[in-house]
């Protein structure tokens, strides 16, 4: 077993899902047979190669601190699902 | 038992670029809500950030300020959890690779010098705002604050009091403020400051557990929250109790520290490789380049100042807090030529007067040609000190020069032997019980008689010539 169950349901917390149990079950299942198959990578010897952090090989891609245009306030709020004086509605979280 | 308090502290300083960290978008503070915003900072799919180079350029100055070594290497990662001012599900920041590490400042504490250290210092981007309602559950977002850029700088846990950790922000806030990279508004937030904070037995190696504060606007609020939290860390171990690890808030009405309950499991946040960002590299040639551009930082112009005006630590301390005040200090020993005359009437008259105001001294009325012109003329001898304290508050009142004012009132000395003299004469004829008192030996009332003379002529006389005088009438 490379995840546990109760992996995959602290997993599922931190992105806000909720499953039913078979569908914890048949996830458990996937993401072990996903994670085993990525062990296949640890057979190569990667003792004297540097880590990959960008699949580009390109080094600082950089603007200019310049202002430009920004959206118009109703198309910044046209997918909102509820807004108020120009800003987003969401649900309380705190207190 | 005897305890000893550990704290160190991240503080977060908003960076004073035109443009958002990864967008085009303003930075500017106060905007209508949600009008400096674009699919980049919102977060929508399929949109590519690219980095703002003045943001390195700036959390470089600071590395370099603060004696650290800047990565040839470093990575922006994506710090993942869900809070609504976060559109993305991530913020972007640096983990594993930051822009620079290992450096420390030094603070005054006591009289003496101690050196913080300083662990890392990363660029990231800042959460929107929420704005809770005070009715119904909900919140609003303005999302302007997204993508503003932040350095954060956190601090080795060597601060080991609250006044080493108000000293400590101090420093940071004045270096920024120097290096013109951050405004240092903690009210408004721009200069912001978490703790975290344990207890142990004095003498123990060991860390004791750690909670994490937040919430603290002012170094005000700084103060006193990390001094409730020691007493607090300290009762529960007292009486036999563990320190739990958790997020607590400063609650500055009610002068308590509270849990965050809930907030744990946040702290799982999957760092990884931002794959829309490709790495920064720095070489010795930007390096040097930045170097360059460094200004005289507080404690170079400190040492300066205590070396080139021969002013006491403290003095040098107060008056490089700011770029600001220094520069206005100078201005004022240019016109006058006396650093101590300057420092003595900066540091007491004009610092206590605006501080009376609520005022900065880049609000000042005065202007510092103006202060060194009424220096001048209480060294030449126009008029005294204490009556220069009364045209000051003129100055500083109606805008006018003291040389206009000491014409306009008749201010100017009397240094006239004979006039003084003659006063001086009728005082002691007026007061013969303490004339004989004086002749008896108690010569403390010298004092009495040169207050005599500073009333009838309204402060003017020169008050070096008036003890002369009475020492020679009264001498019996
Ligand atoms: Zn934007």
């Amino acid at each position: 077993m490379k995840i546990s169950r109760q992996e995959v349901a602290h997993v599922a917390r931190l992105a806000r899902l909720s499953f039913s149990e078979d569908e914890m079950e048949l996830f458990t299942n996937q993401l072990n047979q996903i994670l085993l198959y990525m062990e296949k990578l640890n057979e190569i010897d990667t003792q004297n190669i540097k880590p990959t952090y960008h699949a580009l090989e390109l080094t600082n891609v950089l603007r200019e601190d310049k202002v430009g245009p920004s959206l118009p306030p109703e198309r910044v709020l046209s997918n909102a699902p509820a807004e108020n004086k120009d800003m987003f509605v969401v649900p309380r979280i705190i207190r | 038992m005897k305890y000893e308090a550990v704290i160190g502290l991240e503080v977060h300083a908003q960076l004073l670029t035109d443009s958002k960290i990864f967008c085009s978008c303003s930075t500017q503070f106060g905007a209508p809500p949600n009008s400096h915003v674009c699919p980049v900072c919102l977060g929508m799919p399929g949109v590519l950030p690219v980095l703002n180079k003045q943001v390195v350029n700036f959390a470089m100055k600071m590395a370099l300020a603060t004696h650290c070594r800047i990565n040839p290497f470093s990575v922006f990662a994506r710090k993942n959890y869900f809070y609504p001012d976060l559109p993305k599900g991530y913020q972007i920041s640096q983990y594993e690779h930051p822009l620079a590490e290992d450096g420390w400042v030094e603070i005054e504490i006591n009289g003496g010098k101690k050196r913080i250290g300083i662990i890392r210092i990363h660029m990231e981007e800042d959460a929107g705002k929420l704005i809770h309602d005070p009715y119904k559950p909900v919140s609003y977002v303005d999302f302007n604050r997204t993508g503003v850029p932040l350095i954060e700088i956190v601090s080795k846990p060597d601060i080991r009091s609250p006044e080493e950790a108000v000293a400590y922000l101090k420093k940071l806030r004045s270096i920024l403020r120097y290096l013109e990279i951050c405004d240092g508004n903690m009210e408004e937030g721009s200069f912001r400051c978490d703790a975290n904070v344990s207890v142990r037995p004095l003498g123990s190696e060991k860390f004791g557990t750690r909670t994490e504060l937040k919430n603290m606007n002012s170094f005000k609020h700084v103060q006193r929250a990390l001094a409730y939290e020691i007493e607090r860390q300290i009762s529960v171990l007292e009486e036999g109790d563990v320190v739990v690890q958790e997020t607590r808030l400063w609650d500055e009405a009610k002068g308590v520290t509270r849990s965050m309950r809930g907030k744990e499991e946040a702290h799982d946040y999957r760092y990884f490789p931002d794959p829309d960002l490709v790495p920064v590299e720095i070489d010795s040639e930007w390096i040097e380049e930045i170097r360059q551009t460094l200004p005289e930082l507080p404690d170079e112009k400190k040492e300066r100042f205590i070396k080139e005006y021969q002013l006491p630590p403290y003095d040098a301390e107060v008056l490089t807090s700011s770029k600001e005040l220094a520069h206005y200090f100078e201005a004022v020993v240019s016109a006058c030529h006396n650093p101590k005359m300057a420092s003595n009437w900066v540091m007491s008259e004009l610092l206590g007067r605006l501080n009376q105001d609520k005022r900065d001294i880049t609000e000042c009325p005065i202007a510092p040609e103006a202060l060194g012109e009424l220096i001048q003329l209480i060294t030449k001898g126009t008029i005294s000190g204490k009556i220069g304290k009364t045209v000051f508050e003129e100055m500083y009142e109606t805008g006018a020069s003291a040389t206009e004012i000491v014409k306009k009132k008749g201010l100017v000395q009397i240094t006239d032997e004979g006039v003084l003299r003659e006063i001086a004469q009728k005082i002691i004829e007026t007061h013969p019980k303490e004339a004989e008192q004086y002749k008896a030996g108690k010569e403390k009332l010298l004092g009495f008689f040169v207050g005599q003379m500073m009333k009838e002529t309204k402060g003017k006389a020169n008050p070096q010539l008036a003890n002369k005088i009475f020492k020679e009438l009264l001498k019996g």
